[in-house]
């Protein structure tokens, strides 16, 4: 005689669970208790089926023999034979039907290359996009909260993240001014005045991966991309000296304007952000 | 009356054949055959929460002030899809527990895949006929993977919208069409106008959809074929030994589907996971470092990380760095998985029909390309956590990756050998009991010039991770935002407030301020709390520096006093 102990005390638990949940939801919940309320309410579900399925159901094993897939050969051939049904006899009939056959697979793929053509609403042209910024000579640098940067306003081994005014929530546009150490430093040949007051900007995008070069090492002058690691060499053009990263992050070149505030003296002369492959091709 | 419906409907289309037919299907009675079963049960499940979600949830990129209940971010301009996400978890009834068993279904689904497809492939159950379910199965996979990403970048958060990022940077990697691709899938650059609307209707429509229709090809392939089986007594290729369907095998099938939900509850409602109120909107110009993928793409994760700086130039062309660990790994190994059936065949010589399994420790090849394939990705997913473990181990990152580097490529090769020898020993020992030894040689040689090429491997990184003029990057020693220099109180206000509240009254964690028990701690031992962690509270690490984190406790000391 099989033992029902476990089925009956686990659908009881289930049932009592069941009320419990009822009195949590209806008491405005509390997810811990959801959670422990549901776990016995289904647990005790599997176990008592589990168990009441091993004690009062057969549990002997069963034989099926297992019947070849392949069909015969004749099978086969009785398939081909229906579906050439149509061949054979007239040359003239089938040369016919054959040349409508290809005008058929044109006619499809007229349509099929038109349907193509709607797809093109999903985005538009990237290459502008990828290239440009919203940088532009004379454009302010401004923090996110849209205020200008003056000149003087970062100590030595201080950094801001700075945006072009106007665009603090553009993708592409986040850049680290930062206030070098003027005996660490070298500038990059011919970036000489690409500099200003002693202070850079370089893009915030890793060249890598698209992360936010985040933080900021000042005594060693580095910066490094959390995302996977790269280390970047703020003194010597932000070349890459580890992780993955294998160029420079982009340097835009600033000035002071005549308020005295940080401004852009162009774009970034490259774009800014991960690599594709026909990138350098007409910057 | 039930007689009269199925008398009904088997006049009109004749379903007790049908029906017989299932009813007496034979399932074999072994454990390894549930994980297949596991995975129907998550997919039910995710189906279910999904659904419940997807009611709540708005797929709108549009920005809003923050207004619901969650008391630190209210007033903070957010989209619609973090805003909504925030409501499901906080105001909507069960949202917090059903957004939880949805993340830890998705887990468990990836997971109860990945060791269905371990399964299946030790135990040779792709072989001849079962090639093309094998295929079936390895898609289910990839699309597994894709959902679970595009769900995890739905929510439109801090993290989220970093990883949305690093996908976006791969899709770029693709030669030639990727910033096309990339355009036309995010409605222009990143983050694009159109991003969220359209991984919704992937998440809930497209990708799902997709896997319905392959599992229930893979299970009538599976019918059709029927299942195979381990040998053993009066188990031969022409019959099959085990369970009918019903009634005892449907009913503990029931009762399994049961204890995964059982289990899944438990973990909503338990442990936490994705915790998208502490990651605040996403912002380009912000990361939130130690961030973790969930775990079936934290391989690639790893890969990326390990990848070294090589980068084909030849201009105006040059192959980006994260196109090789991203779609030439990936790439790489799906291609060998839907190949590998007919790869093995192929090589082994072997077009046989089988419909018993192999036992994995008496096959001397594949169990170890098996278990060095594993040993591989485990060495990648453990790179994906670097940084952190880095911090564990008190050891400069940059010392770690020289050594994963090193491991990936040398543990898949020691498991290997090892491997093999020890399944051929066994299989020697058990031919020596059978019939007189033969002594077998003819691959020490081979394996000798192996090790002598590992020791080379060696030799190379030494010498090169000693002459790598990079600097010991220690995590502990960067400052948290690019905007050094910040004073405690900003500080307090960037990492601490949102939990211990502005003046310290405590919102989700306890108040800190006058009259606390925070105010008889020690500053020695705060700092080691907020490194360490507590309860919920996260460690802080890699967040705040030591002179950092002293400064914030000067802050709070100061508030102390006021109060
Ligand atoms: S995104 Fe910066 S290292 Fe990968």
């Amino acid at each position: 005689m099989p033992n029902p102990r476990v089925p009956r005390v686990a659908f009881g638990v289930t049932i009592l669970s069941g009320i419990g949940l009822l009195v949590v939801y209806g008491t405005g919940g509390q997810p811990q208790l959801e959670g422990l309320l549901w776990f016995y309410a289904l647990a005790g579900l599997g176990v008592g089926i589990i168990v009441g399925a091993n004690n009062y159901l057969p549990n002997e094993e069963s034989e099926e023999e297992r019947h070849p897939l392949a069909s015969s050969e004749e099978m086969l051939a009785a398939a081909r034979a229906d579906f050439h049904r149509a061949d054979g006899g007239d040359e003239a009939l089938d040369a016919e039907r054959r040349s409508l056959l290809r005008l058929l697979a044109g006619a499809f793929a007229a349509i099929g290359v038109a349907v193509v053509f709607p797809i093109r609403s999903l985005g538009p042209h990237p290459s502008d996009d990828l290239r440009e910024t919203d940088f532009a000579k004379g454009v302010r640098l401004v923090t996110v909260d849209g205020a200008p940067v003056k000149s003087g306003q970062l100590g030595v081994g201080e950094l801001l993240t700075v945006f072009p005014e106007g665009h603090t929530r553009a993708g592409d546009s986040p850049t680290l001014l930062i206030r070098y150490d003027e005996e660490e430093f070298l500038p990059a040949g011919g970036r000489a005045s690409w500099v200003t007051d002693g202070m850079v900007a370089y893009s915030k995008i890793c060249t890598h991966a698209a992360c936010a070069v985040g933080l900021y090492q000042n005594v060693t002058g580095l910066l490094l991309c959390p995302c996977h690691q790269s280390t970047f060499d703020v003194n010597n053009a932000c070349t890459p000296t580890f992780g993955p990263a294998t160029r420079p992050l982009p340097q835009l070149p600033i000035a002071i304007d005549s308020e005295g505030f940080v401004v852009a003296q162009s774009d970034y002369p490259e774009p800014v952000g991960p690599g594709y492959w026909d990138r350098m091709n007409n910057v | 009356m039930i007689r009269g419906i199925v008398r009904a409907f088997d006049e009109r289309l004749g379903t007790a054949r049908m029906t017989r037919e299932v009813l007496n299907k034979v399932f074999p009675d072994h454990w390894s055959f549930l994980l297949g079963e596991v995975i129907l049960y998550c997919f039910i499940i995710l189906v279910a929460t999904g659904v419940y979600l997807t009611l709540f949830f708005d797929a709108s990129q549009q920005e809003v002030l923050y207004a619901g209940s969650y008391v630190p971010l209210q007033g903070v301009q957010m989209s619609r899809a973090y805003a909504s996400a925030l409501d499901i978890t906080f105001s909507v009834r069960s949202g917090l527990v059903v957004r939880q068993v949805h993340h830890w279904a998705a887990l468990l689904f990836a997971a109860s895949m990945v060791t269905h497809l371990l399964r299946t492939f030790f135990t040779a159950a792709f072989r001849k006929p079962r090639e093309l379910n094998w295929a079936v199965g390895v898609t289910l996979l990839m699309l597994a993977m894709v959902n679970g990403f595009t769900g995890y970048s739905l929510v439109d958060d801090q993290l989220s919208g970093t990883g949305l990022r690093i996908g976006y940077s791969i899709v770029l990697s693709i030669p030639f069409v990727g910033p096309w691709l990339s355009s036309l899938l995010l409605g222009g650059e990143f983050p694009g106008a159109d991003i969220i609307s359209r991984l919704f209707v992937l998440h809930v429509m497209i990708v799902p959809s997709i896997i319905t229709l392959l599992l229930v090809v893979h299970m009538v392939i599976l019918v059709r074929q029927k299942h195979t089986q381990f040998p053993g007594r009066g188990r031969r290729e022409g019959n099959i030994i085990g369970l009918r369907l019903w009634p005892t095998y449907a009913m503990k099938a029931v009762g399994v589907f049961f204890l995964t939900g059982a289990v899944l509850a438990l973990m909503g409602g338990l442990i936490q996971i994705n915790p998208i109120w502490m990651f605040g909107p996403f912002r380009a110009a912000d990361v939130s470092s130690a961030s973790q993928p969930d775990w079936y793409v934290g391989w690639l994760e790893g890969a990326l990380r390990l990848m070294p700086a090589w980068e084909l130039r030849a201009s105006p062309f040059e192959v980006p760095n994260p196109f090789y660990p991203s779609l030439v790994l990936a790439g790489g190994v799906f291609l060998v998985l839907y190949a590998w059936p007919w790869m093995e065949a192929r090589l082994t010589r072997d077009h046989e029909i089988h419909h018993l399994l192999d036992r994995p420790s008496e096959r001397p090849v594949r169990t170890p390309i098996g278990l060095a394939a594993i040993s591989f990705f485990a060495v990648l997913f453990v790179a994906g956590g670097d940084d952190v473990i880095a911090v564990w181990l008190d050891m400069s990152v940059n010392t770690m990756v020289r050594i994963l580097q090193l491991l990936a490529i040398v543990l898949p090769i020691v498991v290997f050998l090892v491997s093999r020898s020890a399944i051929r020993l066994r299989l020697r020992k058990q031919q020596e009991k059978a019939e007189p030894f033969c002594p077998r040689v003819g691959h020490s040689r081979w394996e000798a010039r192996t090790l002598a090429a590992l020791v080379l491997v060696f030799v190379w990184f030494t010498v090169t991770s000693l002459s790598s003029p990079s600097p010991h990057v220690l995590p502990e020693t960067w400052t948290a935002k690019a905007n050094a220099g910040m004073s405690g109180a900003q500080m307090y206000e960037a990492a601490c407030a949102q939990c211990h509240g502005q003046n310290l009254e405590g919102v989700f964690g306890p108040a800190i301020g006058a009259g606390t028990d925070s105010e008889d701690m020690s500053d020695t031992l705060i700092q080691a709390v907020v490194f360490a962690g507590i309860g919920k509270m996260p460690p802080m690490p890699g967040v705040l520096t030591e002179i950092q984190v002293q400064e914030v406790i000067a802050f709070i000391r100061q508030l102390q006093g006021i109060g």
